[in-house]
């Protein structure tokens, strides 16, 4: 099974706890691949809104992605989108 | 019997028993379960989500069918804090931990949540918290099995309490079974206000602590049109009262018997009365309560609860379904209105001091001519199947009003290229509502196919008054001495030059206004489609004899105050 890794910073304003966390739960669950995001020694599921919501990453800070499973690599594409879309708009 | 005051949100008198809401406390006992008790506690808890689940959908199903498209969408977010994996894995690896009952456990798991997401500033959060604890009664409900006690499960008609009601549940209440409204807080603007005046339903919203001085199964009367609660009033008040309910309920049988009928005064003076709208399927509203034509159209939810922009083709189907439908009657669109307190999540709008005062409306359409005239576009296209109008919002000069009809030649002049068909002479109306176009009104005629008065900013503006600040609200006056002025200005301006003046602000759909109004001249009234009865039954009772007599006096009056009482009056002397 492969495993992608990505760091990221989080640049939009109002943080990953706010409305991205709902986009990018409802797509981390179209994945077979479990989705861990680590934030500053925590760890959570990525298929969690609780999980998301309660991680507080707020702007600035770095987080890093992570996929496992058969679709893993495509899986860390998507839900990296959601956070740079998130950026520009 | 008590007296509790408040801000009348939605007219009518209802009487009923009192439901309290948001108070729904369950005890949960802490039990101790043997191990081989732990299957059948997971068992509990996975059939309590699938009910849930089940309740959910359904309710999301008849919302989104009873009341479109965008209320149903509150509880997508509902239906992800339900299915959430972590919340599901924690509940069960502590009760194989703690080997406690499923209920107790489920309840101190949700209870961290919500004290942790507290802790975080942030308005989004905020109505999550709310998702979360909705959510999590209705699980702990079907895991206690208790008999659901929700809204969108009322037996009998009652009159709702609650200090706040969140918009999913005020989505949830039923007509037939909710009569009436009270909360501690909130406007006449306010979510439960909006949802009670499109619902019919009498509701005062701003009684302060009238959750601590409203016991349940207390009898009410809602007083919508006074803004007043009368609880458990005597046996004559209540006589009284149910007296009073049946007049209004013959009025408003009343006033449907003429919906269908010209808005003509007695003496044959004809106005047009059309409504408000903001989506195209408000359209059959519109028909049912007898709009003649759309006198505002409102086009910033093309734009709403999305990441991209619409295309010219979504604007263009939907001009071209409500143009069709409502054909030969026109359909004022009024081009894109965002800033202020509408906000769009596609354009990154700098925070601003004053957005009311800043780059919004029209300014910012003319600084953004990709947008603009992708919708201008659309609107001209449409325009050939009906009867189409655009109007520009937050017109401040002439100038403006110049550059817009700019990039109207444009687009016009690509459409000509491409060969595709538009009305040539689709008219062209400016929204009156900022003071200095009131003022310049006759300079705008000159070059506008006609006006329509928009008073929400108009009042606003020339009072100074920030009506969403509960301070100073009270200054928020439609009839103060300086907005006749003002309005009177507009209309004789638009007279001179011969183009029609239309009103599509709220006190256009104020009973109370109509006979001002109309005595002033105003061509057109616009309005939401459920007034429209009332407004239309009002014209057809008077003379523009005595409506004209009514304006000259208003005009003489000294405050906003006098005015009102003084058109009240008049308006029960007519409709007696």
């Amino acid at each position: 099974m492969p495993l992608f890794k990505k760091t990221l910073t989080v640049n939009n304003k109002q943080g990953l706890h706010a409305r991205p966390a709902a986009v990018f739960v409802q797509i981390a669950n179209k994945f077979n691949s479990r989705i861990t995001i680590r934030h500053e020694g925590e760890e959570v599921n990525g298929k969690s809104i609780m999980g998301i919501l309660m991680l507080g990453a707020e702007k600035g800070t770095s987080i890093i992605l992570e996929a496992d499973g058969d679709d893993a690599e495509i899986a860390l594409v998507e839900l990296e989108k959601i956070i740079i879309n998130e950026e520009e708009k | 019997m008590i007296k509790l005051k408040g801000i009348a949100a939605a007219g009518g008198i209802s009487i009923g028993p009192a439901y309290r809401v948001g108070k729904e406390e369950y005890i949960v006992p802490k039990q101790s379960i043997r191990p081989e008790e732990i299957p059948v506690q997971i068992q509990l808890f996975e059939e309590a989500l699938i009910k849930t689940r089940r309740e959910i959908i359904d309710l999301q199903k008849r919302i989104g069918f009873e009341m479109g498209q965008e209320e149903a969408q509150i509880f997508d977010a509902h239906l992800l804090v339900l299915e959430d994996r972590m919340l599901i894995e924690e509940v069960i690896s502590r009760l194989k931990r703690e080997q406690l009952n499923v209920a107790y456990i489920f309840q101190e798991v949700l209870k961290k949540y919500v004290d942790i997401f507290s802790k975080i500033e942030d308005e989004y959060l905020k109505e999550r918290i709310a998702d979360i604890n909705d959510v999590g009664k209705r699980i702990l409900r079907n895991l206690l099995g208790k008999q659901k006690k929700g809204l969108d499960d009322l037996r009998e008609r009652v009159i709702v309490v609650a200090h706040d009601l969140s918009p999913s549940e005020t989505a949830a209440m039923h007509k037939k079974n909710v009569a009436g409204f009270v909360t501690d807080v909130g406007g006449k603007t306010s979510h439960t206000a909006i949802m009670a005046k499109s619902l019919e339903i009498p509701a005062v919203v701003g009684v302060a602590e009238a959750t601590f001085k409203i016991k349940a199964g207390d009898i009410l009367i809602v007083d919508g049109i006074l803004g007043e609660i009368l609880v458990n009033p005597d046996e004559a008040t209540l006589v009284e009262y149910r007296k009073e309910e049946e007049k209004l309920k013959g009025v408003t049988a009343q006033f449907f018997t003429v919906k269908d009928l010209p808005a003509v005064t007695l003496d044959g003076r004809a106005v047009e009365v059309n409504a408000n709208i903001e989506f195209p399927d408000e359209v059959p509203a519109v028909k049912m309560h007898g709009g003649e034509g759309i006198g505002l159209y409102r086009t910033e939810f093309f734009y709403m609860n999305r990441k991209d922009l619409p295309t010219e083709e979504e604007h263009y189907q939907a001009y071209k379904y409500v143009a069709e439908e409502m054909n030969p009657h026109p359909v004022i669109i009024r081009t894109l209105d965002l800033g202020g307190d509408k906000f769009l999540s596609q354009f990154q709008i700098p925070h601003e001091m004053q957005p009311f005062l800043g780059w919004r409306a029209i300014r910012f359409c003319l600084a953004r001519p990709d947008i603009f005239k992708l919708q201008l576009r659309a609107i001209l296209r449409a325009s050939v199947h009906g009867n189409l109008r655009l109007m520009y919002p937050m017109i401040s000069g002439v100038e403006e009003l110049r550059q817009a009809n700019k990039i109207l030649e444009e687009a016009k002049g690509e459409l000509r290229q491409e060969g595709k068909p538009f009305e040539e002479d689709v008219q062209v109306g400016v929204m009156i509502e900022v003071p200095s176009a009131a003022m310049t009104a006759d300079i705008l005629a000159e070059e506008a196919d006609f006006f329509s008065i928009g008073t929400n900013d108009l009042i606003q503006y020339s009072l100074a008054v920030d009506r969403a600040n509960e301070k100073v609200a009270y200054l928020y006056e439609p009839a103060h001495p300086a907005v006749l002025r003002l309005i009177k200005n507009i209309i004789d301006s638009g007279h001179k030059a011969n183009i029609n003046v239309g009103m599509c602000g709220e006190m256009a759909g104020e009973p109370g206004f109509i006979l001002l109004l109309l005595g002033l001249g105003l061509d057109e009234f616009s309005m939401p489609p459920q007034v429209i009865p009332e407004i239309k039954y009002i014209i057809r009772s008077v003379t523009s004899k005595q409506v004209e007599e009514i304006a000259k006096q208003a005009m003489t009056l000294s405050t906003g105050k006098e005015v009102e009482a003084f058109t009240a009056a008049k308006l029960k002397e007519i409709l007696k």
